[in-house]
């Protein structure tokens, strides 16, 4: 509570009239535009409450909002690349890989439109994951890995219900009864042999009539795969579904093929061939 | 006030100050401050280290520096577009902020050091609200006189005579402000470019801005608030008593000299009297309106003007000069005692502040002396660790930066070093070599790609080395970093 105001002994200052504990508080008054100042910040204060949007649901007379800023400076900065993606679309694929000029924006663009669209089932570095979901940095490629091959399957996808979709279809052998389950094991056992694997030279031999029969049209007498037809190497180290015979055996009598969106219904020309050229230099590109 | 003697006015205006301090509540009006002009040589050192002041303030933007044809020839230019601050021959990027920040702490140490030396000689002299204020003064003198003249005008009702005064010294400080917000944006552009096009009025939105936000505080900080700046604004008065010690030499007045105190008649003789006649001239000259024979204060700004006051006056009444001097107050206790005093520059204190001066200093001459002009940098690609390939490779990725701070295409030979076989190529160029090349003045950035044939020994985490080695010759950088491989 302030206590009479009187003159301090030391300083011969005068004192508040506040005290806490014995202590009392000087008196050295401030300038009154400095309390007008405040004054001022309070009426400031009210004004912003007019003006912007400050409480729930009230939106201030001034219309302003964040997500307005933000979409008009996304428009002004999507104005500001049109030009260079009008170019991108116009050039073809091979001559913008080249452009020293839009080759670095293009790239950029192509990174950001990866994280966008791609990285949920390729993994952000493009590493892709087991169960069907393809790689991006190895250099196997199902569909062919070259600019030209990987533009169309970002465009029109795998399996997509485009009318131009990639597509090829892997029996489900032993699901539909196609081959016997001891058929089955020797042709895996004869997959396995095709990159040196095999333990038992007998069913890969037995799994050899099999395969000639049933496998190669897609994956090739020797097993090399055929990126026209989507038929996949069975020779190399990188695997979609395991390596080993158990997954082998199952990816037989399951068969596989994985899903992938015909991006042409989402993403413009030139945003497509910008993904192109980033998934080319991933790793793997031809 | 028109009959009355400058020094009964003087003595009204102090008493006022002071009866105010003691009646008024919490908030009071501003007792203006009208300082009388003073000559002497304190006012002369104020003067010119005004003048020096505003010579490099508004010379500096227009010295001119050769860097060679695309780059800026500015001096001294702080290039926020572009990312970039010139310092003659010095060019720092953004991630070189840091010697800003030792500038930044040397201003700081530097501060410190002459303050527990001199007291506040930076506040009295070399502040910028200090020489804007003294620079507002002068004109404020030149247009509406001296400090008596100010006061008669200031208590007339208003004429046209009173009204063309007043708006022709506000019209001056405008001026004068306007010029320093115009000279502050020209450390920011090219100035003899940008010149034209902010005088025609074509300089854009955000350069009217910064003018305008400068010319305000200019006129409202030297014309208006002046000395309130350094008691209510300013920190440095609040924790200078850290720096202050009893063997400072600050602007004091020699109490065991000067009282008691009084009027002297001419003839009459000096002794059982102090040297001080109460003229109150030292109050006058003041630029924050204390007296100084109060002791230490906190409004004190050390310009030692009130020096030059006291001195004139002690001429007159012919007693010896300095009754207001600079000294320490351990001197002035040893003086009152009839002692001698000494100086004591050599002070822990100051011989910490030499130290951390030096040592600093020091630490950025060397860094500034052996900072690399061209850096490379290698990371690792962490998303995937490692790629095996269609044949069994393993391979790596690296981001390679090459930071190329001079104005020359820097052309760089990339290798690798710690494991047998491996082969570099880079990423995204179809030839696969590995050449790399940084524009001038840009960052290059490429991804690096390192690739391990099948069937090589391979441990999980292998140490490896990228050689950068310059094309045009000289220094070839070494960058350590590690290989990884699936897990056996």
């Amino acid at each position: 509570m302030p206590t009479k105001t009187e003159k301090d002994a030391v300083t011969g200052t005068m004192t508040t009239g506040h005290e806490w504990d014995g202590i009392k508080e000087l008196n050295t008054p401030l300038p009154k535009w400095w309390i007008y100042v405040f004054y001022a910040t309070i009426v400031w204060a009210a004004a912003y409450y007019v003006f912007y949007p400050s409480l729930p649901w009230v939106r201030g007379i001034a219309g302003w909002s964040q997500r307005g800023e933000l979409a008009e400076k996304l428009a002004a900065e999507r104005e500001r690349v049109r030009p260079m993606l009008e170019r991108i679309r116009a050039m073809p694929i091979a001559d913008l890989q080249r452009s020293a000029e839009l080759r670095d924006f293009a790239f950029a663009g192509g990174r950001a439109a990866f994280a966008d669209n791609c990285a949920p089932c390729h993994g952000a570095g493009g590493a892709g994951a087991k169960g069907g979901f393809p790689a991006l940095v190895d250099d196997e490629w199902i569909w062919g890995g070259d600019l030209a091959a990987i533009q169309r399957t970002i465009t029109y996808g795998v399996r997509s219900g485009h009318a131009e979709t990639r597509t090829s279809q892997m029996p489900r052998f032993g699901a539909d009864a196609l081959l016997t389950p001891a058929q089955i094991s020797d042709v895996a056992e004869h997959v396995l042999s095709l990159s040196g694997r095999s333990t038992n030279a007998a069913a890969a031999g037995r799994g050899k009539a099999t395969y000639a029969d049933q496998c190669v049209a897609c994956h090739g007498d020797t097993g090399r795969g055929n990126p026209e037809q989507g038929g996949p190497s069975l020779v190399d180290q990188v695997w979609l579904y395991g390596s080993d015979k158990a997954s082998i055996e199952r990816s037989v009598y399951l068969g596989r093929g994985g899903v992938m969106p015909a991006w042409t219904e989402r993403l413009d020309e030139a945003t497509i061939k910008m993904l192109t050229l980033y998934v080319h230099s991933l790793g793997g590109g031809r | 006030m028109t009959g009355q003697a400058p020094d009964a006015v003087a003595t009204e205006t102090a008493v006022s100050r002071k009866i105010q301090r003691e009646t008024e509540p919490l908030y009071i009006n501003r007792i203006k401050v009208y300082s009388k002009a003073v000559s002497g040589p304190w006012r002369r050192v104020k003067w010119a280290v005004l003048a020096v002041c505003l010579t490099v303030y508004y010379v500096v933007p227009w010295l001119r520096w050769d860097r060679g044809p695309s780059a800026p020839d500015q001096a001294v230019l702080i290039d926020l577009p572009g990312r970039r601050a010139y310092f003659l021959w010095i060019e720092i990027w953004p991630q070189e902020v840091y010697y800003l920040t030792g500038l930044l702490i040397l201003a700081a140490l530097g501060l410190f050091l002459a303050t527990s030396l001199l007291g506040r000689v930076w506040c009295g002299y070399a502040c910028p609200q200090t020489v804007w204020t003294d620079l507002y003064m002068l004109v404020e003198r030149l247009i509406e006189g001296d400090r008596n003249a100010r006061m008669r005008l200031d208590k007339q009702p208003w004429s046209p005579g009173k009204a063309a005064r007043k708006a022709a010294k506000h019209a001056t400080w405008l001026l004068i402000a306007l010029a320093t917000g115009g000279a502050w944006i020209l450390y920011f552009v090219d100035a003899p470019t940008a010149i034209g096009p902010i005088l025609r009025g074509e300089g854009g939105a955000a350069v009217y801005v910064f003018i305008g936000l400068f010319t305000t505080t200019t006129y409202l900080l030297a014309g208006w608030a002046r000395e309130q700046v350094c008691t209510y604004m300013c920190p440095w008065p609040r924790f200078q008593a850290a720096m202050l010690d009893e063997n400072s030499i600050v602007v004091t007045y020699q109490k065991w000299r000067g009282e008691p105190r009084g009027k002297h008649k001419q003839g009459a003789g000096w002794e059982g009297r102090g040297d001080c006649v109460d003229c109150m001239q030292c109050v006058a000259v003041c630029p924050t309106g204390i007296d100084i024979r109060d002791g230490q204060q906190l409004e004190c700004i050390g310009c030692g003007l009130c020096i030059d006051a006291c001195d004139g006056v002690m001429a007159k009444v012919g007693r010896p000069p300095r009754l207001i001097t600079w000294d320490t107050l351990a001197n002035q206790e040893a003086k009152a005692k009839g002692g001698s005093g000494r100086f004591r520059l050599l002070r822990p204190r100051t011989i910490i502040y030499v130290t951390l001066i030096a040592i600093v200093a020091l630490v950025m001459l060397g860094s500034l002396a052996m900072r690399a002009t061209v850096e490379v940098t290698v990371q690792r690609d962490r998303n995937p660790l490692f790629v095996t390939l269609a044949d069994g490779s393993i391979r790596n990725s690296y981001t390679v930066k090459i930071s190329n701070k001079t104005w020359e295409t820097q052309e760089f030979r990339l290798s690798v070093e710690g494991l047998p076989g491996a082969r570099l190529s880079l990423a995204d160029l179809p030839e696969g070599a590995a050449e790399l090349t940084a524009r001038p003045d840009a960052v290059a950035t490429r991804r690096v790609f390192v690739t391990v044939p099948p069937g090589s020994p391979l441990r999980e985490s292998t140490p490896i080395a990228f050689l950068a080695e310059r094309r045009a010759g000289g220094e070839t950088a070494r960058h350590e970093s590690v290989f990884l491989a699936p897990r056996k």
